[in-house]
């Protein structure tokens, strides 16, 4: 778990603004409004969890993040620069990182080549018709994060014959790749066993503390206990905001989401 | 940190040529060996033929089996290397010709060759699938009608004649013997460049793009400029194949780049075997193997010679029928139901 860690404060920088900053935020699809003035502001290395019912908008919101979708009307800044209309890959090169709520990996690669592509994406020579070398650092990286999600033994396996958890902790380790400043994890620990969970949430409370994250997930357990603020979200819109012991108290939240007696 | 990982994988590996499996060596000494047992017309009509479509296919291959993108434009951009040296360089038609030395025409109708690949692959990319297959489709055929049009430059219907390789090292590259070895060193050289690019960070991230355009972009990939690039790319291997057809038939014409001859490109990288870069090569092999001696074949039974392409057409049929991933999953499929009869404890044959 150390070997991310060391790495990543190489290049984290000491950013005084918001890392991600959503101004009146609506995307329709049709006559339908997934997300409807969605305002919102991350502080860099801020742990915030996104909670709410199938089909709040959850994901829609991640997608206008990322741009795999660009927003309707409204405004997205990322790390204090204006991002609304910039593709997905110009994000991500600013430290922005997701994982998918359904596995989105290379099935026909190997976990390192899957590792190595990531950790290539956000650096020089991507065009490269150069192998990498045994000296290669973008390689040796891949080593230590494969090391870091605990896959050392599955480093030449291709994906297609991974095991969903591991295919899970795989998705980890990419968006950990380069210099991530602001993850966003959709639903993480969906389908993990107990002990996978555990891990889980011992590799995102372990991230070094300048790397923020916003998690989607429906693991009140695990949202909870890795999140410092919670966003409530309900058809499109974010209606409430507090800490994790405010959210779980709160009377209308336990009667929409968390079933009243929960906990 | 990178030292302590460096450290655990230090177990050497044996030399290059050691990794190399021993039937790629029979191959090879076959290969180069080759012009001491067979005669001039198999050596530059069949082989010298099949190594030049097999680079062809080849670089289709690398778009379609990489990059997910099925182009029907390789002949196309091959056709475009082929006049570009008759049209550069030295042919029967002196009024076009530009009689430059061969220093620079072949490198320029490389050259021009891949620009055109890479704007037309800049057209393509904004489509899928079937969309692709038309869009190179309908520019395959625009050209093939230009050339046949345009008498300035490209000589309209009859194109150029006597075009011919340069005479270097005192050799005459179109005798048989030569042109063998030359067409063999291209097609070897692509063949190891596509093999070598694959694993570069080039060809790891146009798989990527294969697999998934969407998380590409999300690790931080402009997949548009991949897929761009992967046109380029296929396109010097292209250009080099048209080149070499050119020398060999000694004349092009619009028919070369025509659209029968783009779809036989298709039907070779098929009936072989996207998967792989060798499959090209077998099924271009294979194409010319029936091109060459089904004639003879249909003579003898009392049919028209003209009909071998029904008998092309109908093999394409089988292979397609029995093995959609071509004749390399036939022998991977027999391969693998070789290996299951072997005990998995002791090696050996039950």
């Amino acid at each position: 778990m150390n070997a991310p860690v060391s790495a990543a404060t190489l290049s984290s920088t000491a950013f005084a603004g918001n890392a991600l900053e959503l101004r009146g935020v609506t995307k329709t699809f049709g006559a339908l409004a997934a997300l409807t003035d969605v305002t919102l502001t991350v502080r860099p290395g801020e742990r915030r969890a996104v909670l709410g019912s199938n089909g709040a908008g959850k994901t829609t919101l991640f997608n206008c993040v990322t741009g795999d979708f660009l927003p309707t009307s409204g405004a997205i800044r990322l790390f204090g620069e204006d991002v609304t209309r910039f593709p997905a890959h110009e994000r991500i090169r600013r430290g922005l990182r997701r994982t998918y709520q359904i596995s989105l990996l290379f099935a026909g690669l190997t976990v390192t080549e899957n590792v190595y592509l990531a950790c290539r994406g956000v650096s020089r020579g991507r065009f490269s018709l150069l192998r990498p070398g045994r000296s290669d650092v973008l390689m040796a990286r891949a080593r230590e994060l494969i090391e870091a999600v605990h896959m050392a033994d599955a480093r030449d396996t291709k994906v297609s014959e991974l095991s969903y958890g591991q295919q899970r902790q795989l998705e980890i380790a990419l968006a950990l790749a380069g210099a991530p400043r602001l993850i966003l994890f959709d639903e993480p620990a969906a389908g993990l066993s107990p002990a996978e969970r555990a891990d889980l949430v011992a590799i995102l409370t372990g991230l070094p503390s300048h790397i923020g994250f916003i998690i989607i997930e429906h693991d009140m357990d695990v949202a909870l206990r890795v999140a410092e603020t919670v966003s409530m979200m309900h058809n499109g819109r974010i209606f409430k905001e507090g800490t994790p012991r405010e959210i779980e108290s709160d009377a209308e939240v336990q009667e929409l989401y968390l079933g009243g007696g929960h906990g | 940190m990178a030292v302590v990982v460096q450290a655990s994988s230090v177990e050497r590996r044996p030399a290059w040529y050691g990794r190399v499996p021993s039937a790629w060596w029979v191959i090879a000494v076959v290969a180069l060996l080759m012009p001491a047992v067979t005669n001039d017309f198999i050596l530059f009509q069949v082989f010298g033929w099949a190594l030049i479509l097999g680079m062809i296919a080849l670089s289709l291959q690398f778009l379609a089996g990489y990059g997910g993108m099925v182009s029907l434009l390789q002949m196309t951009v091959a056709g475009i290397g082929g006049y570009g040296v008759a049209i550069l360089g030295t042919s029967g038609v002196a009024a076009i010709s530009l009689h430059l030395p061969w220093w620079i025409y072949i490198p320029v109708a490389i050259a021009i060759a891949s620009l055109f690949g890479t704007l037309v692959g800049a057209l393509a990319v904004r489509t899928e699938g079937i969309y692709t297959i038309m869009i190179t489709l309908a520019i395959a055929s625009a050209f093939f009608y230009f050339a046949r049009q345009n008498y300035v430059i490209f000589n309209g219907y009859s194109g150029f004649n006597l075009v011919v390789p340069p005479h270097l090292f005192g050799v005459d590259w179109r005798q048989p013997m030569p042109f063998y070895y030359l067409a063999l060193a291209c097609a070897v050289l692509s063949y190891l460049a596509v093999r070598y690019v694959a694993r570069s960070p080039f060809g790891l991230a146009l798989q990527g793009v294969r697999d998934n355009p969407r998380r590409m972009a999300a690790l931080g990939f402009n997949v548009t400029a991949h897929r761009i690039f992967a046109y380029t790319f296929a396109s010097v291997i292209a250009a080099v194949g048209g080149i070499l057809l050119v020398w060999q038939n000694a004349q092009i014409s619009p028919g070369t780049a025509g659209i029968p001859a783009a779809i036989d490109i298709l039907v070779i990288a098929v009936v072989g075997g996207i998967a792989r870069p060798i499959g090209p090569f077998v099924g271009a092999l294979i194409y010319v193997l029936l091109r060459a001696f089904t004639p003879d074949v249909l003579t003898a039974f009392g049919m028209s010679g003209e009909r071998f392409k029904l008998l092309i057409g109908i093999g394409f049929l089988v292979i397609v029928y029995f093995s959609p991933d071509g004749v390399l999953g036939l022998w991977d499929r027999w391969r693998a139901s070789r290996n299951s009869r072997v005990d998995p404890l002791t090696g050996g044959e039950r």
